[in-house]
C-alpha cells in the first residue's frame, strides 16, 4: 500500500506525469471554453427564436443584438452578491457550485467525433446518469439554504420532478443499452453504423424510448413546459429567487449546460452521434463526422425553444403523475420488448 | 412531539402573477391552498371621495382610471348616471358610437385577459400575439380622443367629438423600415371608420390564432377544466356578474336585460357556459370577442349611413362649439358657466349599470342639486368577484390560484378604487 503511494507520489513528480497532466488541462479547457460559449450564444438564439415566434425582434441593440450575452454576463458578474441575512451563508454559496460542477463533469464522456473524447470510459453511461443525478442537490441545497418560502417550494418540487424522471429516463437508456451493448458512449454511436443511414439508428426501434427521453430531459432541466421549480407566475424563480450577480449566473451556466447536455446525448444515443444520415455510399453527405452531431444537437436545442414558445406550463402534479403513470410504464415495457427483439435476434446488439 | 402547522405565503403584492397589487395570503398544506386571504386596498385613490368636490364632468376622467383596461365602459356607466339625472338622453348617432367603443373597450379587455391569463399559466406567446391587435385599438382611442388608454371620451349629452376622417400613420424610422410602415399603413388611409372595418374584417382570424394555441391544447385544459368551480347558486350569492356567471350558465347580460345605449338595434349573441370552470368562462371570453367583433361590424355600417350631431345641442349641459362661442354672447356665458363652476344636477338618486367587459359595473350616484355629486358609490365587479377567492381556492394547488386570479379578470384599479 505504502509503496504504491510512494510510486504514485513519484510520479506526480515525474515529467511524464506534468505533461500528462498538462494535456488533459487543455483538453478540459477545449472542451469547457467552446461550451461556455455555446451556453452564451445559445441565450442569445433563444431571446431571438421565441422573439421571431412572437412577433417582436428580441435583442438587437448591442453589437446588433450579437454581443447581448456578453453584456448579460459581465452585468451579472459586476452586481453585487447578496445574501439574505437568514440564510445559511456555507451552503448558499456552495449550492451553485453543486449545481456548475456535475452539469460540466458530465461533458467529460461525450465523444464529439469518432476519436474525439476526453475519457473514452466503458462505463461512460453511468458516469453520466451519477452527473445529471447530481445536479438536483445543488437545486435542493439553493432552496434550503435561502430561507425563503418561494425558494423552499420550488426546490421541493425541483426535487421530487427530477428524481422521478430520472427513472424514466434510466430506463430509455437501458434501452439504450440492451441495443447497443455497451456502456461506452463511442461504443454506442459505432453500433449505430451501417449501410442504412439513419434507418439503422437507435430511433427507429427504439421510438418510444427517444420520445420519452427526450420529454424527460426537458423535464430533467427544469424547462418549459415542465419548469415548475422555476415558474415565475407561482413562486417567481423558485429555488434561484434569492440569488443574485454571479452565483446567478452559475445557476443560469448550469441549467443551459446541462440543456445543451441532454441535446448533445440526444443525438448520441439515439440519431447516431456523429454519423451521417445518409449511406456511405453516397460519397460526402454519407461521411461521418462532428458537424453531424452538432447538426442534430441543433435541432434538439431548437425544440427545446419552440416548447418553451408554445406550451402553457403544467402544474406540479399533473407533471408527476405524466411522468410515474406514463413514462415509467412506457418505458419498463419497451425495454422489455428491446430485450425481446434482441433475444429474437431482430436487433443484434453491438452492430 | 412538535406541533405541525401550515405555513403562510404571502402571494404579492409584489408577485409577478399577483396582476397588480393584490396581497394574498395563502395558508398552505404543502401545495394545497387551505385558505386565501385576500387583502384589498393598496391601490385605494379614494375615488368615491373624490368625485364629491369636483363638477360633474371633471369627475370622468376618474372613470377611466378605475378599471383602466376596460376605459370607457367605465365612463359609459358614470355618464350615463349623470344623464339619467339630468333626464337627458344623447343624441342617437353618439349612442351608436358609444356602443361601438364599448364593445372595442370588451376586445382590449378580452385580449389583456386572453394575454395575461395565458402567461400567468406559462404560455407565453398569447400575450405577444394579444398586444398586436391591442395595440391597433388602442391607435382608435388615440384618434378618437388624444389618449391611448385614458380616453375620457364620454360626456353627459353624448360624446366629446364625431369620429375622425383620417387615422395616424405610421411614418419610416430606424426600426421600421419604408416597407413595413407603408404594410403597416394599409389599414389606415382612410377614415377611422375604413380602419376599423379591415381591423374587424380580420380580427376573427387572429382569435382563431390564439385558439389554435390554448383551446385544444392539452396542457391548457389540464391546467384549467375543472379548475375554480364555481356553481350557478354560488355565482349569485357571492355576486358575481358577467363571464364569471355567465360561465356558471345562468344568461344574464344587460346589453340584453336591460338594453342601453343602442344595443336593442344590433345583434349578437350571448355565450353561457356549462361546467363554470375557468376552462368555460376562457370559451365565454373568446366568443364574447368574436360577438364584439360582429357588433363593432355593425355599428361601423350604422355609423356611415347615419351621420349626425353627437352631443345634445342643449347648452345648459353640453358646452357650445368654439365658432359659436366666439361670436355669440349667450354662448360665451354658457362657455365660461360650463367650464368654471359646470352644471347642477336635480336632487334625486339613481343607479346606473353597464355590462362591463368583467362584469356589471354601476355607479349610484346621490345629487343634492348643487354642481356636485352628494355621494357616489362605484360598483366594481372585480371586487365581489375576487371577495369568493377563498371559497373558490380553498383545496387548489398553488399554481391553480394563479389560474383563479386569471380568470376572476381582475384588475385592482377597480378593486381598490
Amino acid at each position: 500500500m505504502i509503496d504504491q503511494i510512494q510510486h504514485a507520489w513519484t510520479w506526480l513528480h515525474s515529467d511524464a506525469a506534468s505533461a500528462v497532466l498538462i494535456f488533459t488541462t487543455i483538453k478540459i479547457l477545449l472542451i469547457t471554453v467552446p461550451l461556455i460559449l455555446c451556453v452564451a450564444f445559445f441565450t442569445l438564439w433563444e431571446r431571438k427564436v421565441i422573439g421571431w415566434m412572437q412577433v417582436r425582434k428580441g435583442p438587437t441593440y448591442i453589437g446588433k443584438g450579437i454581443l447581448q450575452p456578453f453584456a448579460d454576463v459581465f452585468k451579472l458578474l459586476f452586481k453585487e452578491l447578496i445574501i439574505p441575512s437568514e440564510a445559511n451563508r456555507v451552503l448558499f454559496y456552495l449550492a451553485p457550485l453543486l449545481a456548475l460542477v456535475p452539469a460540466f463533469a458530465a461533458w467529460s464522456v461525450i465523444p464529439f467525433d469518432a476519436q474525439v473524447v476526453l475519457s473514452n470510459s466503458n462505463a461512460g453511461l453511468l458516469f453520466l446518469l451519477a452527473m445529471t443525478s447530481m445536479g438536483v442537490y445543488g437545486i435542493i441545497l439553493a432552496g434550503w439554504a435561502s430561507n425563503s418560502k418561494y425558494a423552499f417550494l420550488g426546490a421541493m418540487r425541483a426535487a421530487a420532478q427530477m428524481v422521478s424522471y430520472e427513472i424514466a429516463m434510466g430506463f430509455s437508456i437501458v434501452g439504450v443499452l440492451i441495443a447497443a451493448g455497451s456502456l461506452n458512449l463511442t461504443r454506442i454511436v459505432e453500433a449505430q453504423a451501417g449501410n442504412g443511414g439513419m434507418f439503422e439508428w437507435f430511433w427507429l426501434p427504439l421510438l418510444p424510448l427517444f420520445v420519452i427521453y427526450f420529454i424527460s430531459g426537458v423535464a430533467e432541466t427544469n424547462r418549459a413546459p415542465f419548469d415548475v421549480s422555476e415558474g415565475e407566475s407561482e413562486i417567481v424563480a423558485g429555488f434561484h429567487v434569492e440569488y443574485a450577480g454571479s452565483a446567478f449566473a452559475l445557476f443560469f451556466l448550469a441549467e443551459y449546460a446541462n440543456m445543451i447536455l441532454i441535446c448533445f446525448l440526444a443525438s448520441i444515443l439515439f440519431l447516431g452521434g456523429w454519423l451521417s444520415p445518409f449511406p456511405e455510399s453516397w460519397g460526402l453527405v454519407g461521411t461521418a463526422g462532428w458537424w453531424w452531431l452538432l447538426l442534430k444537437a441543433n435541432f434538439f436545442a431548437f425544440l427545446y425553444l419552440w416548447f418553451r414558445a408554445t406550451f402553457p406550463r403544467y402544474r406540479y402534479d399533473q407533471i408527476m403523475r405524466l411522468g410515474w403513470k406514463v413514462f415509467i410504464p412506457i418505458t419498463i415495457v419497451w425495454v422489455l420488448v428491446t430485450g425481446i427483439m434482441v433475444y429474437c435476434g431482430w436487433l443484434l446488439p453491438g452492430e | 412531539m412538535q406541533e405541525i402547522r401550515n405555513y403562510t405565503i404571502n402571494f404579492g403584492p409584489q408577485h409577478p402573477a399577483a396582476h397588480g397589487v393584490l396581497r394574498l395570503v395563502l395558508e398552505m398544506d404543502g401545495e394545497v391552498v387551505q385558505r386565501a386571504d385576500p387583502h384589498v386596498g393598496l391601490l385605494h385613490r379614494g375615488t368615491e371621495k373624490l368625485v364629491e368636490s369636483k363638477p360633474y364632468n371633471q369627475s370622468i376622467g376618474y372613470m377611466d382610471r378605475l378599471d383602466y383596461v376596460s376605459m370607457m365602459c367605465n365612463e359609459h356607466a358614470y355618464v350615463r348616471a349623470v344623464e339619467r339625472l339630468l333626464g337627458v338622453e344623447a343624441p342617437e348617432r353618439a349612442q351608436v358610437i358609444r356602443t361601438m367603443f364599448d364593445e372595442i373597450t370588451r376586445i382590449l379587455n378580452h385580449l389583456m385577459w386572453i394575454g395575461s391569463n395565458g402567461i400567468d399559466l406559462g404560455a407565453m406567446t398569447v400575450f405577444l400575439y394579444a398586444f398586436r391587435e391591442r395595440e391597433e385599438l388602442m391607435d382608435c382611442y388615440e384618434a378618437v380622443s388624444g389618449a391611448r388608454m385614458h380616453a375620457t371620451y364620454y360626456r353627459p349629452g353624448g360624446v366629446y367629438r364625431d369620429l375622425p376622417d383620417r387615422m395616424p400613420q405610421y411614418r419610416e424610422s430606424p426600426w421600421r423600415k419604408a416597407a413595413d410602415a407603408r404594410r403597416m399603413n394599409q389599414w389606415r388611409e382612410g377614415s377611422m371608420l375604413d380602419f376599423l372595418d379591415a381591423f374587424t374584417e380580420d380580427f376573427p382570424r387572429r382569435v382563431d390564432e390564439y385558439e389554435t394555441l390554448l383551446t385544444d391544447n392539452r396542457i391548457w385544459k389540464q391546467r384549467t377544466v375543472g379548475i375554480g368551480v364555481v356553481s350557478p347558486e354560488q355565482a349569485l350569492a357571492w355576486g358575481m356578474s358577467g363571464p364569471m356567471l355567465r360561465g356558471s350558465g345562468i344568461e344574464w347580460d344587460l346589453r340584453r336585460k336591460q338594453p342601453y345605449a343602442a344595443y336593442d338595434k344590433f345583434d349578437f349573441k350571448i355565450p353561457v357556459g356549462v361546467q363554470g370552470d375557468c376552462y368555460d368562462r376562457y370559451l365565454i371570453r373568446v366568443e364574447e370577442m368574436r360577438q364584439s367583433n360582429h357588433i363593432i361590424r355593425q355599428c361601423v355600417a350604422w355609423l356611415r349611413q347615419n351621420p349626425g350631431e353627437v352631443m345634445l345641442k342643449n347648452f345648459k349641459v353640453a358646452p357650445p362649439s368654439r365658432t359659436e362661442m366666439k361670436d355669440d354672447m349667450e354662448a360665451l356665458i354658457h362657455h365660461f358657466k360650463l367650464f368654471t363652476e359646470g352644471y347642477s344636477v336635480p336632487a334625486g338618486e339613481v343607479y346606473s349599470a353597464v355590462e362591463a367587459p368583467k362584469g356589471e359595473f354601476g355607479v349610484y350616484m346621490i345629487s343634492d342639486g348643487a354642481n356636485k355629486p352628494f355621494r357616489v358609490k362605484l360598483r366594481a365587479p372585480g371586487f365581489a368577484h375576487l371577495s369568493a377567492m377563498d371559497e373558490i381556492a380553498r383545496g387548489h394547488m398553488l399554481p391553480d390560484v394563479v389560474a383563479l386570479i386569471g380568470t376572476f379578470d381582475i384588475v385592482f384599479g377597480e378593486v381598490d378604487r
